[in-house]
């Protein structure tokens, strides 16, 4: 199968030097024609596991607590102002 | 005995008979990673003035002659992929470069109520993506019996510190064998619990149904006291398991009369190392003369791991790496004019190749068109290998096999070729896939004096029965007691 590279770069949010989507390209390419053995396997009406213990709503009570103070969280962050993360411009 | 290479039982009990102070022990550690870490490059930072403080404290509650836990006092190195408060935690990566968490981890916290001292953070492969800590971003860590070979990864730092007595003891994580692969590449110890035994609060996310952490040690009996230090049910892991821990101490008895030990003749795969092979087979041996029961059983669909286990922890990756994105906290890119380009060169920037291409797997098999080919599929694969390990623990009690194919190789010899790379995990994958327990422990060495591992399996919640058979195991062979001579 012949994956798009760009395409799926974009989607991740990740850009790629040209060397990276050659290289990246071969070696993936490799790996999933590995993974194409998973076809000679029929699975057909097997319940997929997401989680090898099974586990469903794992409430806790709702209560308030003390949560982590903004300035320590904000301190960490590579651009901050008056109280909030900063990015560049978004809306025009 | 020098004491930086004592285990966790021989220190505790000098501490306790005042014949040490865990300041001393601190120190002797300190100075052994001067002496040996410069070949080793083991540590990617050390937290001195901490360390300290919990010596100290621990001498003085000593002093005062109150009763002092067994990991008091006890000098530890931890994986930095682990939350420290206050302390870097970079795992293993630049874009996580300056990164110093607000808080602690679950198991970190754990281990500062049990009054263990912290030395530092260790080396590991960038997110845990690797088997050779050669895909750190910062340094490649080298195996202490051969420094010209990979201690194993990603864990490869923690277990190459305690083979080479930079700590007592040490904590990994295992995705896919990444404490047990290095563990055996080292000559150590190391123990992958039961999915949800241990708290994953504070631990990086790499493949959250697949990670957890777990000790590595000297001996079996460490590994048991660091286990029951981490163990238990957190609320802040909602995957965390509500099930009693109990006292693992208690499993330390030189005893597998009856124990049904099953051997998979799926993993002795072709192209498997003939020492390997040898010294598993030497120590299954060994376990029937000890009164164990050995019958040969079958996991018809061992063959698929890597394959499924690609799919699903590069889905999951690429997911939980979506949230690097240079806003929050770590690197942000200089070189952008608007929002997409920041996100787009912050990751670029900040990410090493095997991170990069696992992102770009796991984009494409989570994308539209694809999903059902690969990550359904290998999902359905996924319930086929546990309802594999049910069947046959209906018969044995713990399965046996070799850690991995072969002993260490050698710096560079995959760094090219990722797949190859990838099927050097081809015989601990499948645990992380069923969310089992399992251990290795040494168990021989090759022509070359290279450490070879003994991988025991068990049932869900049963690390005991692990421990029991690795106690025997090692109460009755020495392999534990050797040592790398590095000076």
């Amino acid at each position: 199968m012949k994956m798009d590279i760009e395409k799926v770069a974009r989607l991740a949010r990740l850009e790629l030097s040209g060397e990276e989507k050659k290289t990246f390209g071969n070696q993936l390419e490799q790996i999933l024609a590995y993974m194409e053995q998973l076809n000679r396997l029929d699975a057909t009406g097997v319940e997929p596991t997401s989680h090898a213990i099974p586990m469903v709503n794992v409430f806790r009570e709702d209560e308030v607590k003390r949560s982590v103070p903004r300035e320590e969280i904000l301190e960490i962050s590579p651009d901050q102002g008056d109280g909030h993360f900063k990015v560049p411009r978004i809306i025009e | 005995m020098d004491l930086h290479s004592m285990t966790i039982h021989q220190l505790h009990d000098l501490l306790v008979k005042k014949e040490v102070t865990s300041r001393e022990a601190t120190e002797a550690l300190y100075r052994r990673i001067g002496e040996v870490d410069g070949k080793i490059k083991s540590y990617l930072m050390l937290s001195e003035e901490e360390a300290f403080r919990q010596a100290d404290e621990v001498d003085r509650k000593i002093i005062r002659e109150e009763k002092i836990g067994g990991l008091a006092g006890i000098p530890i190195g931890l994986k930095d992929i682990l939350c420290t408060k206050g302390i870097r935690t970079t795992c293993g990566s630049k874009i996580l470069g300056n990164y110093v968490p607000f808080y602690d981890g679950t198991v970190i916290s754990k281990l500062k109520e049990n009054k263990a001292v912290f030395l530092g953070k260790l080396n590991m492969d960038e997110f845990a993506m690797g088997s050779s800590t050669e895909n750190s971003g910062f340094q490649t860590t080298r195996n202490p019996w051969d420094l010209q070979r990979i201690p194993g990864g990603s864990s490869g730092g923690s277990a190459a510190a305690v083979a080479a007595d930079e700590c007592i003891a040490a904590l990994g994580t295992d995705t896919g064998g990444s404490i047990r692969q290095p563990a055996s590449c080292c000559g150590v110890v190391g123990l992958k619990p039961t999915y949800g035994r241990v708290s994953r609060y504070g631990l990086v996310a790499f493949a959250s149904s697949l990670d957890q952490i777990g000790p590595i040690t000297k001996d079996v009996e460490d590994c048991a006291i660091l286990l029951d230090g981490i163990s238990g049910y957190d609320p802040f892991d909602s995957t965390s398991v509500n099930v009693e821990v109990p006292d693992y101490k208690r499993y330390l008895v030189n005893d597998v009369k009856g124990v049904r030990i099953g051997i998979p003749d799926e993993y002795f795969i072709e192209g498997m190392d003939p020492d390997v092979e040898r010294s598993a087979k030497e120590a299954i041996d060994l376990l029937k003369k000890l009164g164990a029961e050995v019958k040969a059983i079958s996991l018809p669909h061992t063959s698929y791991a890597v394959a499924i286990y690609y799919i699903i922890c590069t889905a999951e990756a690429s997911s939980n790496l979506a949230r690097y994105d240079g806003v929050k906290y770590g690197f942000r890119s200089h070189r952008y004019g608007d929002l997409m380009e920041m996100y787009g060169r912050t990751r670029e920037e900040g990410f090493g190749s095997e991170v990069k291409r696992r992102i770009i797997l796991g984009t494409y098999v989570l994308s539209a068109g694809y999903y059902d080919a690969y990550y359904r599929k290998a999902s359905q694969v996924r319930t086929l290998m546990k309802n594999d390990f049910e069947k046959a623990f209906e018969e044995v009690d713990v399965i046996v096999t070799p850690t991995a194919p072969t002993p260490a190789f050698r710096i560079g010899e995959k760094a090219e070729d990722p797949l190859q790379m990838y099927l050097s995990d081809i015989l601990t994958i499948p645990v992380n896939i069923a969310g089992i327990p399992a251990i290795s422990i040494p168990c021989g060495f090759s022509r070359e004096g290279l450490p070879i591992g003994l991988q025991i399996m068990g049932k869900h919640f049963d690390e005991g029965m692990l421990l029991r058979a690795a106690y025997t195991f090692e109460q009755n062979t020495d392999f534990h007691l050797k040592k790398p001579s590095l000076i």
